[in-house]
Formats: structure tokens, C-alpha cells, sequence
């Protein structure tokens, strides 16, 4: 085993309403769907319509510049809704489940036995591919660029993050063929990154790094800047420990099985825990009956607070979230609350006296907690990205749209998540995400 | 409490574009979100946002520097009663309450000018009202003499808040410190009342002035030469200078609230101190070389630790340096900003006989090197982050 990797800055956000350790069955849903919305930069093309009849498996839409990338059904039954937004695009692809409709059939074989380019096939067919992501820039992997490691994180630092290492229990065989067919896929290695005490120091054909340190230190992007970081023209991949999962299936049973658990967390729900469902399941399913009455509003997010997307009840569980975060919105005004001493408001300063309990775990609302400003106060960012970048020479070089800044500041290094922190704790409530998006679109469009 | 709510949301449409009093709105709105933390919650990006706002920010410097006001507001009556020869004879809270009738008067004046001219160009711009001037329309007194005229402050307010720092866009862009800007602006403006050993001590004309008593600050006399203070009254700051610079006791406090809430740069202040102790260092080493005139020479000789608690090198130290706009943004950089503040301002204040105080102009040519100053540490890390991509090559 390596030595520990000890990252010093981030911060952990305890809130109230982490997950218990216990996992329940949730029927099969009535429906499921898939929401190209879910992928950044893809432009879908359907291959199915409405009413047609579809296997678990079978492919829904593609990727209309990669038509090899196939997005399939979840479970089979049949398309009834294509659901439209404006200037008609696609937002949902809703198939009403039918258990009798089966999966389609695929290649039942040790992933090991196989060339590159039948495991590759074979995982683009079954519609897993999309969930390879790659860095630089947090898109879906090209089928056709060689990357130089695959990295797997199996620990995540967010707030409320699920446990992997109770997830996969009775699952390590299955984690470790996906992970052998990964490694076909990359003439480095499949990097594991643990922490300290994990499940998956048993895994083999991978190389392991421990990480120690708070949050983002089991974000997948910082794990690869601390081992290996990435230069301009290199690529790596990345998935998540779930989807590592869907890929043994495939190749142990030669159908695709989407099942997954998904942890549903925050102080909004009457007893957070552990759901077995599938890939894009209602919200409804999971959390229908399961929060707090409350006489106020309250946010749904899929995945976590920090970088989830805002869903209501009748929408689906983001593609690869395994998480759904539920907080009161906090629409509402605060008397004074510039001035509030704080003892239960918790902050990455310590200008609240919330500080004082690091034990303490705290209810947060959506309020953005003040109005939107120029950038003041410096070295805030720094403090909460454990790599060597500095956050707001790069964020500037975005806004000013300077490429060769961008570059020479790191912009391939880092996705949405890996800044999140940094907004979170922004004093002039800067939209750090989303101006960081659109950098790295900028430099998808102008450099491909 | 509801009722201020009610007014201000049933007042809101009014000051909306098109409304009855749509020049208002800055001012609504300013005056709104002050009273109530607005009930915006996040669109995109992170769900979750920290309590922290520029409102609590600016709140906790003002509040670090309250305890130099306060005592800036005592040491002006001690001053006077001294002058007139009262002080034995006077009680504390006489004193203070002459202190607090004399210091409060420009207080108002700064804030009312500096916010008035804020609250204009915000609804000029169509922005929020921006909380920056809330701290320096609280450090512009602190850095005045007490005798300073009410329209001299009204004019060199209005100076630093439209041309230090409305011109560059307002708070977060300013190149200067504009509470600097001001006292600058004084200086050079109107020298003849700036200087000399009336401006520092509050005294009617009717008041007779003790024999032997000189209004003078420790730093004009020692620049003559003379080194006769009290470093014990220094320190806790029973001497003429500006109104809130002259206990660095008072500002030591304030230093400790700032450094605990994280807000103001423990790595500015540590580098300044040691750039003023440096230097202090290297002119003693030359005390005794010759051609020195001798009130000179006695300067070079003053213990060097005795800089860093006379004039307002604590002050600009701790609350002048330390502001995140007008400093080095970088942490290497924030280490050279402050050590090179440290050093200019005692070579300004020993060997230019001109500026007898040289902390200002210290800390105002620093903000101004400042990005030069973070250009390169930033070219260095491109440069170390450029080499590390060859070497995996």
C-alpha cells in the first residue's frame, strides 16, 4: 500500500440528516426516464418514439457527433412520453416500466478474456459508456482518445455524501470485474482512491492512493491533481464506484442491470437512509412520504448540496447522482442577520460564533445569505482547493475570456465540483459553478 | 418588527423601473437589505452559502477598530484638559464626553458625505449599495487630526470616495485605499493646516494654553531630534497624533478580532511589523557615520521598536495595509507588500524631513506596486506549472 496522502485545505460541512446505516427495497418504479439535460455539451438524436416497445438495454438516443455513444433504457416497457422544452429540446425520455419486457442480450464473459475493443463495444452497446466521464472538462469519454489513467474515486467528502463502503458490501466481486474491463480500456492503470479504513484496499489490478483530509479531498479531480496531474493533452477518465458496478453486471450476467443505491439525506427528511432503486427513478419514489411536514418550502436536490441540481417531485434522479439532498428552501427575510452573533450558523470564516462547536452538525438553507458583489476579500478560495492552482486568477482569466490564461491557470484540471467549496464560502456570493462551466465550454467550442 | 417588513415590501414596486419613486430604489434597497437579510436563495451552482456577506465582513472591521475610537475619542480630551492644565482636576467621563463631542461631529460628516455620494452613484450604476464605504467612512476620522476643519473632511471624503475609488468602479475596484486617499488629499491640499503643533490638540480660542506645553507629535519633535516621550504612553497612547492612531494598545485589540475572525491578513501585519523593525534595525547600524546632521543622527539612534508604536504605523499596519482591494492579492505577494510597506514608511518618516509621518505614503505606493507585485508571483506559479507539463513530457 502507498503512503497517505494528507491534504490540508477544504472544509467539512457537517449537516444535519447524514444517511443510517440500513437499506431499503423500493418497488419498481412505474416509470423511469433519462434526461439528456444530465450531459453537459451532448446534442441528443432519438432513436426511439413514443409508444414504441423497448428491452432494458435497448437504446433510447445517441450522441448525434459520437453515434457510437448509445443512452439505453434503464428497464424495458414502453416509450410513452418524450418530454420537450423550449425550441424542442429534448428533456426527458419516460419509458412506463414493464417487467415482462426483459433485457437485451449481451456478451456474458470475463471482461480479462477479451480484446480492448470487444469490452469497449460491449460498453458502449449497453448504453454504460455515457458514464465515463473525462477530464479535462467533465463531459462524456470519446470512444476514441487513449487516456492515460482511469481514476476511481470510492470515498465522497461532501456533506451528507453516501458511504461506499457500506454500498457495495456483498458487491466487491462484481466491483472488481468492472474494474478488470476498465483496465482494458487504458494503457496506464485504474487508480483507486480510499481513505483510510476502506473496503477497497482488497481490490486488485489497480493502484490505490489513500487520501486523508476534509472535503473536496474525495473529488475524483483532486485526487488525479495530487497523484498525477493533468497536462495539456492529456486524458484522463473518470466514474463513480456505482457505475463501476453496472459494468461487472454487464460482463458476469451479459444483461444490464441499472440497480443502485441511492442514500436519501438532510434535515428535511424524517429519517434519512439507504434506497435500492434503479437508474433514473422518480423522485417521487424515493421521497414521497419521507420529509418533515413543514409549513415552509423545502429543496429537493439530486446528488449533494454543493453540486446537485434542484429537482421538484415529479422529476427523476440525475444520472449519475446516488444521492438526493432535501434542505428547507429559506425563501424567507432575516432580521438583522448581518448582525446575528450566529451560534447556529455555521461558516468557512469565523466571523459567526457557530465556530466554536466543531461538532456540531447544522441545518443550512438555500438563502444565498447576502447580495451579489465584486470579488473583496482574496485568499478565501485558496484555502478550499488542495491543488496548485489559484482559483481566482483562473476564474478571472475565464471572465475575461483568455484562453491561453485559462490554460496556463490550470482550467483542465478542475470541473464544477472541484470549485464548489469556493462558492459556498464566497463573501460576494459569486457564482463560481457556473462561470467555471462556461469557461470550459469556451474551451470545448474554440479548441475542440 | 413585521411593519418595517410591510412597508418595505409594499414600497417596493414604487421604486421599481417606472415607478413613482424609481430614483429611490438604490436607497430602498440599500436601507432594506441592511434591515433584513434579503430572501434570495441560489439558482445554480451550490444549493448552500455561508453566512458570510460583505455586510458581516465590513461589520466585524468596524467593529475591530471601535476600540481605538473609543480610546481616540478619550486621548483627545486628555489631550486638551493637559493643554489647559485641567487634567488632574477633571474626571474620566468629562473627559471622554469632550473627546466624543469633538471626534463624532467628523464621523457623522464622513459618512454622511461618503454614503451620500455612495447611495448616487449606486443608483446611477443601477447596483446595490456596496458596504466598502462602510469601513472607511470609519477609518477616514481615525486618521484626521481632531482640529480638523468639518468641511475639510466633507471635501477630502468626497475626494477619495469619487476619484480613490467610484472612478474604478466602486468597492472591490479602487486601486488606493480611499480612507488614505483622504488623509493624502489633506495633506497636500491644505499642508498649512495639516502641520504644526495646533492641529492635534481640540482648544477654543478662549482656552489658555499651560506654559511649557507643546501640542507637537512625538514624531515632529523626534524628526528634530528630540526623543523625549513616554514609550508607556505611547504604547497605550496618552499622546498628540490623529484621532484614532495613537494607542497601540487600542489597535492591538482590534488586530487580535481581525486576525481570529480570519478577516484581515495576519501574513500583511507580520510582514509590515518586520519591515518597520528592519528597517529600524539598519538605521541604528548607521547612527554613528559620519556627515549626519545631528538631529538626524539622533533619529537614526531611537530604539528601533520605538517606530512601530509612535504615529500611525500601527494603525496603517493593521487596518491601512491590511485591506483586501488595495493590497497584494497573492500570499507570497501579501509577504513582500507588507514587508515593503514596513520598510518605506520608516525610510519616509527618518530621512525625508518633509513628511515627518510615512506611513501613508508608504502603504498608497504600495497599493500601487501591488500588482506588479502579484503579476509576478503569479508568472511564477505559471512558470513552475509550465515546467512541471515538460517534465512529464
Amino acid at each position: 500500500m502507498s503512503e497517505v496522502i494528507k491534504l490540508r485545505k477544504g472544509l467539512n460541512i457537517k449537516l444535519k440528516g447524514s444517511a443510517e446505516k440500513a437499506l431499503d427495497k423500493l418497488p419498481v418504479p412505474a416509470t423511469v426516464a433519462l434526461k439528456p439535460t444530465d450531459f453537459p455539451g451532448l446534442t441528443p438524436k432519438l432513436s426511439v418514439k413514443v409508444d414504441a416497445e423497448v428491452k432494458a438495454g435497448d437504446a433510447l438516443f445517441y450522441d448525434k457527433y459520437h453515434p457510437e455513444i448509445l443512452f439505453t433504457a434503464p428497464l424495458g416497457g414502453k416509450v410513452v412520453s418524450i418530454n420537450r422544452g423550449e425550441r424542442r429540446k429534448i428533456l426527458e425520455v419516460v419509458i412506463a416500466t414493464d417487467e415482462k419486457a426483459g433485457s437485451a442480450e449481451f456478451k456474458k464473459a470475463d471482461p480479462s478474456t477479451l480484446s480492448a475493443e470487444e469490452v469497449k463495444e460491449q460498453i458502449l452497446k449497453s448504453g454504460i459508456w455515457p458514464l465515463i466521464k473525462k477530464r479535462p472538462y467533465g463531459i462524456i469519454a470519446n470512444p476514441e482518445e487513449k487516456p492515460k489513467a482511469i481514476y476511481i474515486s470510492t470515498f465522497d467528502t461532501a456533506p451528507l455524501a453516501p458511504d461506499y463502503n457500506f454500498v457495495i458490501e456483498g458487491q466487491m466481486d462484481t466491483f472488481q470485474t468492472g474494474v478488470n474491463a476498465l483496465a482494458q480500456l487504458t494503457e496506464g492503470k485504474v487508480n483507486l482512491g480510499v481513505s483510510k479504513d476502506s473496503a477497497f484496499t482488497s481490490v486488485k489490478n489497480v493502484e490505490i492512493n489513500t487520501f486523508e483530509g476534509p472535503h473536496p479531498a474525495g473529488n475524483v479531480g483532486i485526487q488525479i491533481a495530487n497523484t498525477s496531474p493533468i497536462n495539456k493533452g492529456e486524458v484522463v477518465w473518470t466514474i463513480n464506484v456505482q457505475d463501476v458496478l453496472f459494468i461487472g453486471r454487464l460482463f458476469e450476467t451479459g444483461k444490464v442491470d441499472f440497480t443502485k443505491t441511492v442514500a436519501l439525506t438532510g434535515s428535511e427528511v424524517k429519517t434519512p437512509k439507504y434506497y435500492q432503486t434503479t437508474l433514473g427513478a422518480p423522485v417521487a419514489t424515493i421521497v414521497g412520504g419521507k420529509l418533515v411536514e413543514a409549513d415552509y418550502n423545502q429543496r429537493i436536490i439530486s446528488g449533494n448540496v454543493l453540486t446537485g441540481t434542484k429537482v421538484s417531485e415529479k422529476s427523476y434522479v440525475g444520472f449519475y447522482d446516488s444521492h438526493i439532498s432535501v434542505i428547507p428552501e429559506g425563501d424567507e427575510y432575516e432580521f438583522l442577520g448581518w448582525a446575528d452573533p450566529g451560534f447556529n450558523k455555521f461558516s468557512a470564516t469565523k466571523a459567526y460564533f457557530g465556530k466554536l462547536f466543531p461538532k456540531k452538525e447544522y441545518t443550512m438553507n438555500a438563502n444565498i445569505h447576502g447580495g451579489e458583489r465584486a470579488f473583496v476579500l482574496s485568499n478565501q478560495y485558496e484555502k478550499l482547493v488542495p491543488m496548485d492552482i489559484l482559483p481566482v486568477y483562473l476564474l478571472k482569466a475565464i471572465l475575461v475570456n483568455d484562453l491561453d490564461k485559462m490554460e496556463n491557470f490550470g482550467i483542465y484540471e478542475v470541473i464544477e465540483e472541484d470549485f464548489a467549496l469556493c462558492e459556498y464560502a464566497c463573501t460576494s456570493k459569486i457564482e463560481v459553478q457556473k462561470i467555471l462551466r462556461e469557461g470550459i465550454n469556451t474551451m470545448i467550442k474554440e479548441l475542440g | 418588527m413585521k411593519f418595517i417588513k410591510n412597508f418595505f415590501e409594499r414600497t417596493e414596486p414604487l421604486v421599481q423601473k417606472g415607478g413613482k419613486y424609481h430614483w429611490l430604489q438604490s436607497v430602498h434597497d440599500g436601507f432594506f437589505t441592511f434591515l433584513y437579510t434579503p430572501k434570495t436563495t441560489s439558482k445554480t451552482g451550490t444549493h448552500i452559502h455561508d453566512y458570510i456577506d460583505l455586510k458581516r465582513t465590513m461589520s466585524i472591521v468596524v467593529l475591530s477598530v471601535v476600540p481605538a475610537l473609543l480610546f481616540g475619542m478619550y486621548n483627545v480630551g486628555v489631550q486638551h484638559f493637559k493643554a489647559i492644565g485641567e487634567l488632574a482636576a477633571t474626571g474620566f467621563f468629562e473627559i471622554f464626553l469632550f473627546g466624543l463631542i469633538k471626534v463624532l461631529p467628523i464621523v457623522i460628516v464622513s459618512y454622511a458625505v461618503g454614503l451620500g455620494i455612495e447611495f448616487v452613484f449606486a443608483q446611477l450604476r443601477g447596483h446595490e449599495i456596496q458596504e466598502g464605504f462602510l469601513v472607511s467612512g470609519m477609518l477616514i476620522p481615525l486618521i484626521m487630526p481632531v482640529n480638523t476643519p468639518l468641511w475639510m473632511i466633507a471635501v477630502a471624503t468626497a475626494f477619495a470616495v469619487v476619484l480613490g475609488k467610484e472612478v474604478f468602479g466602486g468597492t472591490g475596484m479602487n486601486i488606493w485605499n480611499p480612507a488614505l486617499v483622504a488623509r493624502a488629499f489633506l495633506f497636500f491640499a491644505y499642508p498649512a493646516q495639516m502641520s504644526g503643533e495646533s492641529v492635534w490638540i481640540a482648544l477654543k480660542d478662549t482656552d489658555k494654553v499651560i506654559d511649557g506645553f507643546s501640542g507637537a507629535t512625538p514624531m515632529a519633535n523626534a524628526a528634530a531630534g528630540n526623543l523625549n516621550y513616554s514609550v508607556a504612553d505611547a504604547f497605550f497612547g496618552f499622546i498628540p497624533g490623529s484621532i484614532g492612531e495613537t494607542s497601540t494598545l487600542a489597535i492591538l485589540i482590534g488586530a487580535v478580532l481581525l486576525i481570529i475572525t480570519g478577516i484581515g491578513s495576519w501574513k500583511i501585519m507580520v510582514s509590515t511589523i518586520a519591515g518597520g523593525a528592519v528597517m529600524g534595525l539598519i538605521l541604528n547600524a548607521f547612527a554613528g557615520s559620519a556627515g549626519l546632521s545631528p538631529e538626524v543622527a539622533t533619529y537614526f539612534s531611537m530604539p528601533f521598536w520605538h517606530h512601530l508604536i509612535l504615529g500611525g504605523f500601527m494603525f496603517g499596519a493593521i487596518f491601512m495595509a491590511t485591506d483586501p482591494v488595495s493590497a497584494s492579492q497573492t500570499e507570497k505577494g501579501k509577504w513582500i507588500y507588507g514587508f515593503l510597506i514596513g520598510i518605506l514608511a520608516i525610510i519616509f518618516r527618518v530621512i525625508n524631513p518633509a513628511f515627518p509621518e510615512g506611513m501613508m505614503l508608504a502603504i498608497l505606493l504600495m497599493n500601487t506596486f501591488a500588482p506588479l507585485i502579484d503579476h509576478y508571483v503569479v508568472a511564477g506559479h505559471v512558470k513552475k506549472r509550465t515546467k512541471r507539463a515538460k517534465v512529464s513530457a
